[in-house]
């Protein structure tokens, strides 16, 4: 199974994990973990998730998660896992 | 599994850092596009090319997508064109006609640059060699997007000083033909000893004619990201250093490896090489010079660059050869001057010479590479540039170049702008003493003694 790593980065404000996991859920995508911290008030968060059986394709995950970003006023961004897996294990 | 410092560090490197995959170059062998009818050669050609190419563009941008790494430029490379085009072309004005098609072809996919538009005289010129490269001015002048780079010598062959000769001239007048645009048709122009085939860089890249059918070369660069590792050890001892841009260069190989197995795999065309090279761009942050002075230098160009670069090159590579099985192309730091704002300033301010730029090329990657140098600079004094410069790749078994701009109306202390990744440069002084009577004699220079290894 190859997994997709979205990243939400900025300013911390109420709601932030509710909007992004409400979107997932409605998208049908699982989220297999989420590790979340608060850097000098800067809310930043990095979930593993499963988009096999998600009702979109990843281009338009992509789209609606930027949109999504923009209300809420944080940086979203979706991966494929590849690129950090290649980065940084042998 | 990853975790979150990881995968910021990598999002970093791409999005404070400068982090890219530079080019994606597919490598198009025309060899079968050859005919005696040249209309024939020119609709092979285009109709090759349109459609082996015509999904390039887009398969880039949806790796760029999926993995969120920008990938800069989609190029393509082909046979070198003397080659293709010999049994067709009866004169130059042959030629130009084939780079035309080109230029079309690479507009019609999508790509900003198309290389090949070369020949192979190491050894001698044929007849249709000649006659490509009499054509460079006027073809560099017609098109767009066409690059143009000739081989001039190698270690096996020596130096082909009658090409050389020749190419000082044909340098001199691209320059006349495109003084519009401040000599442009230079900066796609570039002379090599020691060519590889599959350089996926422009100017100079080729597709040889030991390549496959196809081929899909890709080129990454990161020298922003290997300066930020380097700012954590300032002051440390060597060894730290070293170690730090080796594991740098491990990461960022790694990307390119990535990408080019998955647009080799998405477009259905073998994977060829890896090229790990520190290009730098005109950005803020994307400098190769800006490496050197972390290292510990003030400016490129004060005593101990020459050393600092070749520690850098050689870490870029024993880190780089780690991440992918195959390794080729030019694979270095390249030291271009109008295409990284640090080498512009240590021009500037007087540091940096061309003199020292050539003891440079000794141990970096490329060569003298876009150096704008005043439009007064006689063909056989840039004959000489060159011969110097191949000498160093023939003597030291390794790829040199040269790709000078001698920019017409323009003299030391102006400034010529080339836009885009080309950047702009200020015009550097030029050895004014003569070598006419040196690039003058007739033949070739022998290959050096090392090379006789059978």
């Amino acid at each position: 199974m190859k997994k997709t790593i979205i990243t939400v980065i900025g300013k911390d404000t109420v709601g932030i994990i509710a909007k992004v996991c409400t979107y997932l859920a409605d998208t049908n995508i699982n989220i297999l973990d989420i590790s979340q911290t608060i850097v000098q008030d800067y809310f930043n968060m990095m979930m593993i998730v499963d988009m096999n059986n998600a009702s979109k394709t990843f281009g338009e995950v992509q789209t609606e998660l930027d949109k999504l970003g923009e209300e809420i006023g944080v940086a979203i961004k979706c991966q494929h896992e590849d690129i950090f897996n290649k980065m940084h294990r042998i | 599994m990853i975790n979150m410092f990881e995968v910021n560090e990598t999002n970093k490197m791409i999005e404070q850092e400068n982090l890219d995959v530079r080019t994606i170059t597919l490598g198009i062998s025309l060899l079968d596009c050859a005919d005696s009818d040249l209309k024939e050669v020119n609709r092979k050609i285009y109709e090759k090319i349109t459609t082996l190419a015509k999904d390039l563009v887009a398969t880039g941008e949806k790796i760029e997508h999926k993995y969120g790494i920008p990938i800069v430029n989609k190029r393509i490379s082909v046979t070198p064109i003397a080659i293709v085009g010999s049994a067709a072309c009866k004169c130059p004005e042959d030629y130009v006609t084939i780079a035309e098609t080109l230029d079309k072809a690479a507009k019609e996919v999508g790509v900003n640059f198309i290389g090949g538009y070369s020949a192979l005289v190491s050894k001698g010129m044929t007849t249709y060699d000649e006659y490509l490269i009499r054509s460079i001015p006027m073809a560099l002048a017609k098109t767009e997007r066409v690059c143009s780079s000739i081989n001039l010598g190698s270690t096996k062959t020596g130096l082909n000083m009658d090409a050389v000769r020749l190419m000082g001239e044909i340098v001199k007048e691209t320059a006349e033909c495109t003084k519009e645009n401040d000599s442009l048709g230079c900066a796609k122009l570039v002379v090599f000893c020691n060519a590889p085939d599959d350089n996926p860089f422009m100017a100079g890249a080729f597709h040889g004619v030991t390549e496959a059918d196809a081929i899909i070369n890709v080129g990454v660069s990161g020298p922003g990201v290997v300066k930020t590792a380097l700012e954590k050890v300032r002051g440390e001892s060597f060894e730290v250093l070293c170690e730090t841009i080796k594991k740098t260069a491990f990461k960022i190989t790694r990307v390119g490896q990535l990408v080019a197995q998955e647009a080799s795999k998405a477009m259905g065309i073998p994977f060829g090489i890896i090229d790990l090279s520190l290009a730098p761009t005109p950005a803020v942050g994307d400098s190769v010079a800006d490496i050197l002075k972390e290292i510990g230098l003030e400016h490129p160009g004060a005593p101990g660059t020459t050393a600092a670069l070749a520690l850098l090159n050689d870490q870029v590579k024993k880190g780089g050869v780690m991440a992918s099985s195959y390794v080729g192309g030019l694979s270095g730091a390249f030291i271009p001057v109008s295409e990284d704002q640090g080498m512009i300033d240590a021009v500037v301010a007087g540091a940096l010479t061309i003199e020292k730029l050539e003891a440079m090329t000794c141990v970096c990657s490329v060569g003298l590479d876009m150096i704008a140098i005043p439009g007064s600079t006689s063909a056989a004094t840039i004959s000489g540039m060159i011969a110097d410069e191949m000498a160093i790749g023939m003597i030291n078994q390794k790829t040199t170049a040269v790709r000078v701009i001698p920019v017409i109306g323009k003299d030391v202390g102006e400034t010529v702008e080339f836009g885009g990744l080309l950047g702009y440069a200020p015009v550097m002084p030029v050895n004014r003493f003569s070598c006419e009577a040196f690039v003058g004699r007739e033949g070739r220079i022998p290959a050096p003694i090392h090379s006789f290894k059978n």
